[in-house]
């Protein structure tokens, strides 16, 4: 039993950091109706600028702030440069454009600061919780639990971010209706560049997290792919929806690994959360949480 | 251009010969001009397809999400012009537009939809204002924490006109309020706007397939056919007028006429 709570809790936490990573995309989304594919890039190119500072012998506020500034500023610039011009054009054509800017974001991103692997330090040791361990023999990571608590900070002030306040609110109208909150003297261009911002924001909690976990290196480009299951299971639209989404899976995926994987030969880690996506699919196509599509009859 | 009445210092919004052509190649408006004076409720009238939208949507300036442009002629509040201005600063300066279809917020509560109206008035009292917005509309007080997507059409209607007022317009550009309601809740709604036209002084300029209705409560009238004007006047003399009783409001002048004696008849009317 201990050690299903372990395998349990590892999952849920591990499903935790592709929930920050699925926020970024669903803010996008929701906002802007754009499937924002360069997320991944631009958690890569957060934790990498972030990285790049501390090296340099920064102090870690200075650096976070720094690069805060630097993710903003890309927001803004991506919603000047590409999706400004691309107003009106069909949701495929900004999805093509999102995977140009992808690789542009990593390009630049390596140019500026070289391609190879950085090890990124927080002060909080990825080892097992002693008291857990000791008492219950429950194995718990503490940076994993760092990472929740993270996770439900930014969650947090996400929600009264978007419920309380008057940007929040023109952020959830221009959502449901682009004209209508055009015709209430809402700018487009203003909310968008705000949303870019916001998500180039908890690119960089998410480019930290992961980058503690698995070192800032090119491969955290790929966090995106893993973020998919999370929003199909979850809805595009929906925060709620991704940190859910993000706890499924990560709890599936390693139960699945631990408990089924020894009848398969292993290695169903990888690639059970598409599975569970495949079959969410078939059944309930807008996800969890997925905006229902109010329609009076 | 004789067509256009002479311009009275009390213009308000006056809209000079303006041409809209979408997407590089179809001409909607020809050469439209109407003025609103201040304090007046203005009737933009016509069938489908005449440019009433279009024209509304080119002083609200959104035409250019849906790839129209205006091509010719000029618009101007208060004195100045305003065609290049953005529909923020358009909302700014007093000139808001309630659309066609409503277009509420549908996953905001009906009050999240009141205070998105304010969105441009940082720092203004939003109790105050969404109290007087209650007042003139007691149902929406009721409906306030529901999901907008989910009231009434009419709710709905009155939702979208609250949301305008929460910008304190000078003046409202109201698209078909009509549409899609009970003849009793459409009466209620004009009622209405003529409330808000007496007390808070807005002006508005009103497009509405319904005629009859329109010139009950409008104080003058144009009537636009083919993207252009082609029959201006007050609502009680449009309202007599033997062409708009035939056409727009479907009473027969007794002999029946043979649809080429309509065709010439209309094609003589068009003076512009």
């Amino acid at each position: 039993m201990t050690f299903f709570i372990e395998v349990l809790a590892g999952g849920l936490l591990a499903g935790v950091m592709y929930s920050l990573v699925a926020l970024g995309f669903v803010l996008i989304y929701k906002a802007s109706g754009v499937f924002n594919f360069a997320q991944g890039a631009m958690v890569f190119l957060a934790a990498l600028t972030f990285v790049s500072l501390l090296e340099m012998g920064w102090n870690f506020w200075l650096a976070l702030l720094v690069t805060l500034v630097v993710m903003v500023g890309v927001g803004v610039l991506t919603e000047r440069i590409v999706l400004r011009p691309l107003v009106n054009q069909p949701p495929i054509t900004l999805f093509m454009a999102t995977i140009g800017l992808t690789f542009v974001l990593e390009g630049l991103s390596q140019m500026v600061w070289g391609s190879q692997p950085h090890g990124l330090e927080l002060g909080i040791a990825d080892v097992p919780m002693e008291w857990l361990s000791e008492k219950w023999n429950i194995n718990i990571s503490k940076f994993d639990l760092f990472a929740a608590a993270v996770a439900g900070v930014l969650v947090a002030s996400l929600a009264v971010f978007f419920q309380k306040t008057r940007i929040g609110r023109a952020l959830r109208a221009v959502a449901d209706d682009h004209q209508a909150a055009l015709a209430v003297g809402i700018s487009l261009q203003h909310i968008w560049a705000i949303v870019w911002a916001v998500a180039g924001f908890v690119a960089l909690v998410a480019g930290m997290m992961w980058g503690v976990r698995n070192g800032v290196q090119y491969a955290l480009t790929f966090t995106a792919l893993k973020a998919l299951p999370v929003l199909i299971l979850g809805g595009f639209e929906s925060v709620p929806g991704a940190i859910i989404g993000g706890l499924i899976i990560g709890a599936s995926e390693k139960v699945a690994e631990v408990y089924l994987g020894p009848y398969v030969g292993g290695g169903i880690e990888s690639w059970f959360a598409y599975v569970i996506a495949l079959v969410f699919l078939l059944v309930r196509p807008q996800g969890l949480f997925g905006e229902k599509i109010i329609d009076r009859v | 251009m004789s067509a256009v009445p002479q311009s009275q210092p009390r213009a308000y919004l006056s809209i000079n010969n303006v041409e809209v052509i979408y997407d590089h190649v179809i001409l909607v408006l020809r050469g439209v001009s109407l003025e609103v004076p201040e304090g007046q409720i203005v009737a933009l009238l016509g069938a489908n397809g005449a440019g009433k939208t279009t024209t509304l949507k080119a002083i609200s300036n959104l035409l250019r999400a849906e790839r129209g442009e205006v091509t010719k002629g000029q618009i101007l509040f208060q004195g100045e012009r305003i065609d290049q201005l953005n529909p923020s600063e358009l909302v700014r300066r007093g000139i808001c537009q309630v659309m066609e279809g409503r277009h509420c917020f549908q996953h905001l509560t009906v009050e999240e939809n009141l205070l998105t109206g304010a969105y441009t008035r940082k720092g203004a009292d939003l109790q105050a204002e969404l109290d007087k917005v209650y007042t003139y509309f007691p149902r929406l007080r009721d409906r306030r924490k529901s999901q907008s997507g989910y009231t009434s059409g009419g709710e709905q209607q009155m939702t979208a006109i609250g949301r305008a007022l929460m910008a304190r317009p000078k003046m409202i550009l109201l698209d078909e309020p009509s549409m899609g309601l009970a003849p009793q809740l459409v009466e209620e709604i004009f009622e209405i706007v003529k409330d808000l036209n007496g007390k808070e002084g807005v002006s508005f300029l009103l497009a509405e397939q319904n005629t009859h209705i329109a010139l009950k409560y409008a104080d003058y009238g144009y009537i636009l056919e083919n993207g252009r004007v082609v029959m201006d006047g007050e609502g009680k003399s449009l309202a007599e007028n033997e062409d708009v009783k035939e056409f727009y409001l479907g009473f027969s002048s007794g002999e029946r006429k043979s649809f080429r004696d309509v065709k010439s008849y209309r094609r003589r009317k068009r003076w512009l």
